[in-house]
């Protein structure tokens, strides 16, 4: 009973602490970057001129450098996560090629995000500037593509494994209902399955937009750090993690380190949201799983 | 009387060890009732599954012997034409949660692609749903998702969307064991009446369900057929002692 109460107490401490390092990590980042609230406001987030040397900043370079690599990435990383979560959540459940797929999609997970950003710039940036001299445009290599590229990459894993969690949730007597009105395989995965997990796969999908949202190290490295609106998909740009990873070493101007940790706020912000809203989603499907299934 | 299936020789199995189902051949009458029956584990699903290739759908199944519908082998028809000549209830109701109970009536054409006209689709809903007794609570409702209907009606709805397809056989198994006793007699007396267009094999835990409604039955145990005939008689006068065993109620 004793024992039973000093555990109970041990985890509250360490559910509370964890709390209050959240809380704590929200007003270190906003003091931190009260000096630019002050002096930008809300503008903060519309204006397109960051510029240390006349002191005007403003993040919306960095937020749509951001949207556009993820949601560029999360396109292209789609069809795979969806087909490999079909694979190994529908048609393979067991056996040697299953365990053999699930086991790599794992390790690609488990990799340093450092090795995908080597990847991406001996690897990629070569192959997109030779595509942008086939296409004439400014040969850069690194920029927005080749960053969604490696991002895309890098949530595979993610993905693929929340959506075969959500996809093996289907109860298999709605698969059976499917087959026994004389369906192919298919068509069952086509008509039952996929719109049954519709909502557990687009909260995998949020999820992995989260972490493409927050990623520093690989777009980093590929994303060329050019602080200006992208005006293609082959422009250099730079994200909101990134422009902080570049710039915070060497920030010496009070309101120049403030504008950073105001970027680094809302990036705080919005992938907490999205997480938020993701978990929330997953969430009510199991539940919806559990009465229904 | 006209026979509508005969199984010959039939084995099973899920495994490579033993078979699940020994040698079975009986045959089964048209627009009759036939209640399989059988202590749990003697094979009853296995053999329903397997009379429209159900079974396929679990790995590692393996069947021998021929069960012909009127005169072709079904193994050697594609399961896909089998599943929509010999249709299916299952034990819980399924429908789908994401039609609307309009779209699950039609839902065997939906997920196969067939294309219908707007009126034969209203006439087969309606007809589906009469024919299942569900058509006067529901008529009204019909566009919105089927999950708020009672247990009973979502079973109801699952044998209207069987009967969309006017299959020659439907097999139901055990559909009544997740329902309350109110429920249970609606669908029996719904098999009774449904038997002037369809033959209804039904597996079934329920002695007295069997007595019921059925006209033949067959009583399984351990995989072997142990006995088949008329209903009347085998719960009158059972020919095996362990059907009598198993009537009297010394094991189940």
């Amino acid at each position: 009973m004793k024992t039973d109460k000093i555990f109970k107490g041990i985890l509250w401490i360490s559910g509370l602490f964890l709390f209050f390092i959240f809380l704590l990590i929200f007003i270190s980042l906003f003091k931190g970057s009260f000096l630019s609230i002050k002096s930008f406001g809300l503008g903060f987030l519309f204006s397109k001129e960051w510029n240390p040397v006349t002191e005007k900043f403003g993040m919306l370079p960095f937020l749509a450098g951001t949207l556009i690599t993820s949601i560029i990435a999360l396109l292209i990383s789609l069809p795979f996560s969806l087909s490999i979560a079909l694979f190994l959540g529908e048609y393979f459940k067991t056996g040697f090629i299953s365990k053999f797929l699930s086991y790599t999609t794992d390790l690609l997970a488990g990799i340093p995000s450092v090795i995908y950003g080597f990847w991406g710039l001996y690897l990629l940036v070569p192959l997109i500037r030779k595509l942008e001299i086939k296409l004439h445009v400014t040969p850069y290599g690194v920029g927005i593509l080749t960053a969604s590229l490696v991002l895309a990459v890098m949530i595979i894993p993610y993905a693929s494994s929340i959506a075969r969690e959500i996809i093996k949730l289907v109860p298999g007597d709605l698969i059976e209902a499917g087959y026994s009105l004389g369906a192919t395989r298919y068509e069952v995965v086509k008509k039952i399955v996929i719109p049954y997990s519709a909502s557990g796969i687009f909260a995998g999908l949020l999820l992995s937009f989260g972490r493409a949202f927050g990623e520093i190290m690989a777009v980093t490295m590929v994303i060329g750090n050019f602080n200006f609106l992208p005006k293609s998909i082959f422009s250099p740009a730079n994200t909101m993690a990134s422009v902080i990873a570049n710039e915070f070493t060497e920030a010496v101007k009070d309101i120049h380190l403030s504008s950073l940790i105001h970027i680094g706020l809302w990036l705080f912000i919005i992938t907490f949201l999205i997480n938020f809203v993701g978990n929330i989603v997953i969430k009510k499907f199991k539940v919806n799983e559990r009465i229904t299934g | 009387m006209e026979k509508i299936l005969r199984i010959k020789n039939l084995y099973a199995s899920y495994t490579d060890e033993n078979w699940i189902l020994k040698n079975i051949n009986f045959e089964i009458f048209k627009n009759k009732i036939t209640a399989i029956m059988g202590p749990s584990g003697c094979g009853k699903s296995t053999l329903l599954r397997c009379i429209n290739r159900m079974h396929e759908v679990i790995p590692g199944a393996k069947v021998k012997g021929e069960i012909y519908l009127q005169d072709k082998n079904i193994f050697e028809m594609h399961p896909i034409i089998v599943r929509r000549k010999i249709g299916m209830v299952f034990q819980r109701p399924n429908p789908f949660p994401t039609m609307s109970i309009y779209n699950n009536v039609i839902a065997g054409y939906i997920l196969t692609g067939v294309k219908l006209k707007k009126e034969e689709k209203d006439r087969i809903v309606e007809e589906s749903l009469k024919k299942a007794f569900l058509w006067d609570e529901v008529k009204d409702v019909l566009h919105r998702k089927g999950t708020f209907l009672s247990g009973g009606q979502q079973q109801r709805l699952c044998i209207a969307r069987a009967l969309a397809m006017k299959p020659e056989v439907i097999l139901l198994d055990e559909p009544t064991s997740a329902l309350d006793p109110k429920a249970t007699r609606m669908i029996e007396e719904l098999l009774v009446e449904l038997k002037k267009d369809v033959t209804i094999i039904l597996v079934t835990h329920n002695q007295s369900q069997a007595g019921r409604i059925s006209d033949y039955t067959a009583f399984l145990y351990m995989g072997e057929l142990l006995e088949y005939g008329e209903t009347e008689k085998i719960f009158t006068v059972p020919e095996h002692p362990k059907t009598q065993e198993y009537l009297s109620g010394k094991f189940g």
